[in-house]
Formats: C-alpha cells, sequence, structure tokens
C-alpha cells in the first residue's frame, strides 16, 4: 500500500495561503493572550507551579454542587477561592473538582490553606469527606514560583538556541534562523491554542512544548537534508522547483511519521486521564502544526532570503553545508 | 549471496536476555503474578504513580548564625571578665543583621588590651574593627558564616531523617535541594496523614534556660514599662506561665535575657517521670560536662535570683536559684503527657538547628496514582498497537521487520529503566509513549528510501543498502536534536519532568540500535531467504 506515489504538488507557488493560514491562527492566538492578559494579567492561564499557591484536588462521593461548595467556603471566611470541576475527555463530569487559593505572600500562611478547605468542606458540605476523598494537594510559595517561571523560560531559550547553533553547524546560518523561526511559530500557536480553549500552562506542558520545539526541528531536518542533497546533485534547477521536489519527494515520509506520532499522542489524549491532558492537548496540536510549519515557513522563508539575495529566480547560489555526506 | 549472520543475531539476542532480565529481574515464576512482582521490584515508581508527599522546606539559617553570635558574646563578656577588662556591655546592635556583634563602653586605657584579647581568642572567625566611640565591632567573616549555614543544612537534613525514620515510611528521601538556597528535600511515599508529619519535622521544641530580669507581668506594656519603656537590646518578652512560681495557670509575660545559660545540645538526655509527692509531671535532665561546668558557675554566683525554663518559645517554669546546680536537674511544670512526649523525642533526636518553613507541598493521593497508572499503561497499550497495526498494513512484510524492531526497542529502554535505578513517572509513561511514535519513525524513513530505489530499478539487496545508507544521518540528526532537548528538560524540569527526560532519552538511544542495526539484520536474514528476481515485502 501506498499513498504518496508521485507527488507533485507545487508548495511554494501556494505559499500566499500558508502565509493567509498561519496568521489566522497566529492572530486569533495573539488576541486571545492579550484579552487574558488584560483580564487576569497574565497571557495564558497559568497553572499553580507557576501561580504559587494553593490547589486541592478533592474527589466527592456524589457529583459535586459547585454553587454549594463555592457557598461552603464564603461560609467559612474563604472568599477567594477559585473553584474548577474537572472534565473527562468526553467533556462529562467527573466527581473530582479543583479547589485553589490565591498566591501567599507570607510563606507560612502556605500551608494553613489545604486544612481550612478541608474545613470548610467538612463543617458546611459534607460531613464524610476525609483524606481519602483529597486525590492531589499542590501547594506552591512564591519563591518557588517564580524560580519555576524563570527555569521555564531558561529552558526554552537555551533549547531554541542549541537548535540554532546545531543546524549552523551541520548546515548554514539562513538554515537555522528559518528553523527557529518555524518553532517560534509552532509555540506561538499551541500556547495561543491553549489560552482559547482556557487550558493551564503548567510544568508538564512547558515540557511538551519544548518537546515539540524538538520535534519540529526533526521535521524540518529533514526537509532541509532532502534539499541539500538535491542542491549537491543539480546546479541549474531554480530553487523554488528545488525546494518543491524536495518537499513532494519527503512528503510521504513526513506524512507518516507525523501521522504515526499523532496516533500515539492522540492515545495518550483519550486515554492518559486528566493529569496529562494538557500535555497531551499541547503535543497534539504541536505535531500537527509542527509538520505544516517545516512546509508552509521553514522552506518559504529559505527560498525568500535566497531570492532576495541573488534578484530574481535565477540559478541556485545558496552553497551546500561544507561537510554535507552522503 | 548469502551473509552469514549467525554473530549478529547472536548479539540480538543476548541484547534481548540482558534487557529482560533488567525488567524482570530473577523472576519466580513465569506466572503474571510472579512478573508483576518481579517488574515491581526491579522499576521505581515516582511519587505521581506511588502516591506519597513531596515537600521542599527552607532552613531559616540566619537563626543559627545568631545563636552562633549569641555565645561568642557570652563568651567575649567571661574573657573580659576574666581580664578584668571594664567594659559597658556586649551587644548585637542591629537585629536584621545577627552576624555583627559590638563591644561597648570600652576604658580608653584599655582599648589596645581589649583588641589584643579578642584578635588572640576570635580572630578566626570575625573580622575585628575599632570605633569611634570607645567601642569595638565583630563582623563574622563570610567564609566562617557560609561553613556555618552549611552546617546547619547538614544538621537540619539528619535531624529530620532521625524523626522520619520513627514513622517508618519506606523508602523516604531526604535531601538538599536547589541551588544552594539551604533548602531540603523530603520525600514520603505512601504517608496518608500528612498534618503530623509536617508538624513532627517542622517542631523546634528547643529547650532553653534564660535569666529572669523580671516577671510575671499580666502584659507586654507592664513588662516593657518595668525596663523603662524600652527593651534593650539584649533582652526579650515571652509569654509563658510559670505556674509554681505565680501559682497560676494565667498567661504572662516575662522579661528574659535574651542569651540562655544553656540550650538545646546542652541537654545529654531528658526523660519524662512523675514527681512521687505531687503526682505532677516532670522532667529529670542531665547536661553535658561542658554545659554543667556552666550551669554551676552560673547558678553559683547567682544564687536568689530566678531562671526560666522556655520550651518552643514559651516559658514553661520560673524557678527560684536557692544552691548551685551541676549537672543534673529535674523541670516541674504543668506539662500535659502529649507536651512531655513531644519534648523527649525532641531532645532524643536532637533539637533542629535552625526554624523550618514549607515552600512548597505536593501530595499525590494514592487512589489518584494508582488511576494514572491505569491510564498510563493503557494509553502505551492501545498506542503500540495502533502503530504495529498500521506498519503491518502499509509496509506488508516489512512491517514485520518494524514491529520485531520495535518490540525490541521497548524491551531495552524498560531494561534500562529497570538497570538505571531511575524512577518512572507519570510523564515518563507519556515519553515511552512517545518514544513509539518517534522510534518508528527511523523505520519508515528506511523502508520510505528503499520504496525509492527499487522504483528506480535496483535490485532488492542494492536497493536495502543505500536505504540503510542515504537514511542514516537524517536518523541520527533527528535523534540527536530531541536528544539534546529532553537534556535541557532534564536539567531544568522537577522530578516527573526529569522521569519524561530520561524515558525519552534512553527510548531514542535504543532506538538507534533497534531501527539500524537491528533492522538491518532481519533484511538481511530476509534477503538470505530470497529467490533469485524476488523482491523484498515492502
Amino acid at each position: 500500500m501506498e499513498l504518496f506515489r508521485n507527488v507533485n504538488v507545487d508548495w511554494l507557488g501556494k505559499k500566499w495561503y500558508f502565509l493567509g493560514f498561519s496568521m489566522i491562527f497566529s492572530v486569533a492566538g495573539i488576541i486571545s493572550m492579550s484579552m487574558h492578559w488584560a483580564q487576569t494579567g497574565s497571557p495564558v492561564p497559568l497553572g499553580v507551579d507557576f501561580r504559587g499557591g494553593t490547589q486541592v484536588q478533592v474527589q466527592f462521593n456524589q457529583a459535586p454542587d459547585l454553587d454549594k461548595i463555592r457557598a461552603a467556603m464564603s461560609a467559612s471566611g474563604i472568599h477567594d477561592a477559585h473553584i474548577q470541576p474537572i472534565r473527562n475527555v468526553d467533556q462529562a463530569q467527573s466527581n473530582d473538582v479543583l479547589i485553589s487559593l490565591p498566591e501567599q505572600t507570607n510563606e507560612s500562611a502556605l500551608d494553613a490553606g489545604r486544612e481550612q478547605i478541608m474545613d470548610a468542606l467538612r463543617s458546611h458540605y459534607d460531613a464524610t469527606l476525609g483524606t481519602k476523598n483529597v486525590r492531589n494537594v499542590q501547594v506552591v510559595g512564591p519563591t518557588v514560583g517564580r524560580q519555576l517561571e524563570r527555569q521555564a523560560g531558561l529552558a526554552t531559550l537555551y533549547s531554541m538556541a542549541g537548535m540554532l547553533v546545531y543546524l549552523w553547524f551541520r548546515f548554514q546560518l539562513i538554515y537555522g534562523v528559518a528553523a527557529v523561526v518555524a518553532c517560534f511559530h509552532d509555540t506561538l500557536i499551541t500556547v495561543g491554542a491553549f489560552a482559547l480553549t482556557n487550558q493551564e500552562i503548567s510544568l508538564t506542558v512547558i515540557a511538551a512544548i519544548l518537546t515539540l520545539v524538538g520535534y519540529s526541528m526533526n521535521d524540518t531536518i529533514v526537509v532541509f537534508d532532502r534539499i541539500r542533497e538535491n542542491l549537491r546533485l543539480t546546479r541549474r534547477e531554480p530553487l523554488p522547483d528545488l525546494v518543491n521536489r524536495s518537499i513532494n519527494q519527503t512528503l510521504s515520509r513526513t506524512v507518516l511519521t507525523s501521522g504515526l506520532t499523532f496516533l500515539t499522542v492522540l492515545s495518550l489524549y483519550v486515554f492518559g486521564g486528566q493529569v496529562l491532558r494538557g500535555f497531551s492537548f499541547a503535543l497534539v496540536i504541536g505535531i500537527l502544526i509542527g509538520t505544516y510549519s517545516s512546509i508552509a515557513v521553514a522552506a518559504p522563508m529559505l527560498v525568500a532570503w535566497q531570492e532576495r539575495r541573488t534578484g530574481q529566480g535565477k540559478a541556485v547560489s545558496l552553497p551546500a553545508a561544507r561537510r554535507s555526506r552522503v | 549471496m548469502k551473509k552469514n549472520l549467525n554473530g549478529r543475531i547472536a548479539l540480538i539476542v543476548a541484547v534481548l536476555v540482558i534487557f529482560i532480565y533488567g525488567i524482570f529481574g530473577v523472576p519466580s515464576g513465569l506466572s503474571g503474578k510472579a512478573l508483576l512482582a518481579g517488574i515491581t521490584q526491579r522499576i521505581h515508581l515516582g511519587l505521581d504513580l506511588r502516591g506519597g508527599a513531596h515537600l521542599i522546606l527552607q532552613v531559616h539559617v540566619l537563626e543559627a548564625v545568631s545563636q552562633e553570635t549569641d555565645d561568642t558574646a557570652a563568651a567575649i563578656q567571661q574573657a573580659l571578665k576574666a581580664g578584668n577588662l571594664s567594659f559597658s556591655q556586649v551587644i548585637k546592635p542591629d537585629p536584621n543583621r545577627p552576624q555583627v556583634i559590638q563591644v561597648q563602653g570600652i576604658a580608653p586605657t584599655h582599648t589596645s588590651d581589649v583588641r589584643s584579647l579578642l584578635d588572640s581568642k576570635f580572630s578566626n572567625e570575625y573580622d575585628i574593627a575599632g570605633g569611634s566611640d570607645n567601642s569595638l565591632t565583630l563582623t563574622m567573616k563570610p567564609a566562617f558564616e557560609k561553613a556555618l549555614e552549611d552546617k546547619t543544612d547538614q544538621q537540619a537534613i539528619e535531624t529530620i531523617r532521625d524523626r522520619v525514620d520513627t514513622l517508618g515510611v519506606s523508602e523516604p528521601e531526604i535531601a538538599p535541594y536547589g541551588l544552594g538556597d539551604n533548602q531540603i528535600l523530603v520525600e514520603l511515599p505512601g504517608i496518608e496523614d500528612l498534618d503530623r508529619v509536617k508538624s513532627l519535622i517542622q517542631e523546634t521544641a528547643r529547650l532553653e534556660i534564660h535569666p529572669v530580669v523580671g516577671g510575671p507581668f499580666p502584659d507586654e506594656q507592664a513588662a516593657l514599662a518595668s525596663v523603662g519603656g524600652n527593651l534593650p537590646p539584649d533582652q526579650e518578652l515571652l509569654h509563658g506561665s510559670g505556674a509554681m512560681a505565680s501559682g497560676s495557670d494565667a498567661d504572662s509575660v516575662y522579661v528574659l535575657q535574651r542569651v540562655p545559660v544553656v540550650a538545646g545540645s546542652d541537654f545529654r538526655s531528658a526523660d519524662p517521670s512523675t514527681n512521687p509527692n505531687t503526682g505532677q509531671r516532670i522532667v529529670n535532665f542531665t547536661l553535658t560536662n561542658e554545659a554543667g561546668d556552666k550551669f554551676y558557675e552560673y547558678t553559683s554566683q547567682n544564687v536568689g535570683r530566678s531562671m526560666a525554663v522556655v520550651l518552643g518559645n514559651r516559658v514553661r517554669e520560673v524557678a527560684n536559684i536557692k544552691s548551685a546546680i551541676r549537672d543534673r536537674g529535674e523541670i516541674e511544670g504543668s506539662f500535659s503527657q502529649d507536651e512531655v512526649e513531644i519534648l523527649s523525642k525532641m531532645l532524643r533526636t536532637g533539637a533542629l538547628p535552625a526554624s523550618l518553613s514549607y515552600l512548597e507541598d505536593r501530595t499525590v493521593g494514592a487512589s489518584l496514582g494508582a488511576d494514572s497508572i491505569k491510564e498510563g499503561v493503557t494509553a502505551a497499550v492501545v498506542g503500540v498497537l495502533l502503530v504495529m497495526a498500521f506498519m503491518l498494513v502499509y509496509y506488508r512484510g516489512s512491517g514485520v521487520n518494524a514491529d520485531l524492531a520495535l518490540f525490541l526497542n521497548l524491551v531495552i529502554l524498560l531494561g534500562f529503566m529497570g538497570f538505571s535505578g531511575a524512577t518512572l513517572t507519570l510523564p515518563g509513561i507519556a515519553g515511552v509513549i512517545l518514544t513509539i511514535g518517534m522510534g518508528v519513525d527511523s523505520n519508515v524513513l528506511i523502508f520510505e528510501r528503499i520504496r525509492e530505489e527499487i522504483r528506480a530499478g535496483k535490485a532488492a539487496s542494492a536497493a536495502v543498502d543505500q536505504g540503510f545508507a542515504h537514511a542514516w544521518t537524517t536518523i541520527f540528526d533527528t535523534h540527536v536534536t530531541t536528544i539534546v532537548s529532553a537534556a535541557i528538560l532534564f536539567l531544568f524540569g522537577t522530578g516527573p519532568v526529569k522521569g519524561f527526560a530520561i524515558t525519552l532519552t534512553f527510548g531514542l538511544a535504543a532506538n538507534l540500535f533497534t531501527a539500524v542495526y537491528v533492522s538491518r539484520v532481519i533484511f538481511e536474514a530476509h534477503l538470505n531467504h530470497l529467490k533469485p528476481g524476488e523482491m523484498v515485502s515492502i
């Protein structure tokens, strides 16, 4: 069985469509993030890892009544609790609820939060709730929260810088820049998706984003490898045609790999449970966009840079890398 | 031309056996139960799969520094008195900077004597500088302060370990955390009642005996009034109930000397018992020899004055000094049974050198952990089956090749986890799933290339050769870039994220072996069995 036997699509000719498509999603993401920023002071919903504060996941014995829970909190003097139900993957409500208290500046007050919440629930909602109903607790102090934020930011930066250097070494600078721009585009759209669907960004989500940076690089490298190989073999072909041919040649491999990885990540999203949901969502979006960006962002950028350097459509002078080998 | 593959096949089988051992150890039998027991012994589960508490504590090292300078201040006073050098007071002028001690009111004629005395005794740990107003300032040297802070951290870790041991938690982990910010990580798997544990760890129950300046007063204002409205820097106000002295249990305020006579580690032991005459609960204590000497000197010089027993920053008993006490005594007071037990436990395991506060607490209930395992494994199994099925349909005979390589890849990955003792977390399971998807990528790369070569007209074995040759560079590039981002994740991530980085890295490294070497061997074996002119099934 073979899906892509003789593909001959003019990818570069469609670059304005691609640009439009990317712009729509990027702008949608940016608007969503700006609105969120205006409302809450951060561009995306932040998980407790970064926000700091107390978050308790309580599994109730029956379907929880959110309004009654909120009333129970207020009755005990907790007025700034944030109550969020946890939904299963089919959007049905489970018996679990996430109750969060905002960040405390005084670190010693951090600890009392969990007991306060449980006491409030026990006195005003259901007296039978015990330690067994507490499924997960996360208490993060402001110092730690800031540390983690900084670490996540640094990790992302180092990752991209590392990729750039590696590609510079193996190919040429312009290849590296094109790949990094594609990665940036992918990250922006993925994070925008979180803002759009109002999902929290936690540490594991950052891990997913870093992984998809690596994955998007992979994909871009495959195309670049083929371009480089073809450049060495033919020196008379106009660059856009050569790039098109390279993409067409690698298309079946690209779609298959992404498809297979996408299958496994989809399995994770559907079956992997609520703890990993944000993580698998990031990967699902990221893999689709990562594949798309190698063809629609990285390749056109390469060609556009070359065309600006040598005028219009002349023979290729984009040199292959110094140490290419078969 | 048939190739001799026996050596290579033997190698692959050996690898398989070795890594299966890594996963299961030597199982007691072949039943499902025995195998499961084997796995759980070899592969460590993270807290998010097992359930348990993950705590980060901050050690307030400045308190230990403050204690050290308190001791030094007392030693200075003793030394100056012994040398008959007069001074008005030895204090710590700035409560926010406990590293600084000042000797004030030195007689001008004695300044150089005082200076040389202090130099001889304290210049190793302190920088000594002269001040304008007949005073000398000692500032703790930064190197010494750092050494003190490190020692405090170490002591805190050991004390916490002792206390956690008394709880009987299996495989607790207590270690320094972070980059030199005096933070401690405590991981307690399987803990159910977290509140009790947290208060046990944090309890500072430091037993001290301070000289009493004045009291009992009904409240802080009255206490302040007695010292003229301004509390001198070497005194402090403490609440408590010196029941024996005032005859009532009401909360009163005392004015005490800040520097205790004996404290904390000066006590060698403390045992609870009851006074046979009054039936009151008492604590019998013994001091170390050195502390005993100090105590004897103090009590013999202060007969008739009062001293207060302070526990956990509250006055517990105020006693009149009737005669000199050396190293044995008893504290009688209105202690509850709990308090007496805690006191003994604290004194047995040693007091914390400084107080602790919690920076972070992540506790996963055991039920969520079990759910996570189930869900993670289901997702993994579904993922593997989907991929394997697709490869069979799309690549036919070669699909079997890819599936075998994938299977071996997983065995090596899990075997690595077993051998290295690395911890499997929930994101780690996600890493395994991702490895499956990305690993089979290598096979796709090679197979597509082989198909291309066959389309271009090459013979079977030549096509296979070319397929592997061309694909190797790309496989290597893509694996290295992903491993690099996994390495960065490992450096910057916390526990669960580290688990993800580990499984992804191991998985991709194993994939370099299985997708290239093992796949190649399987192809060669297939080629050996082809009739002339027959093509590989791909």
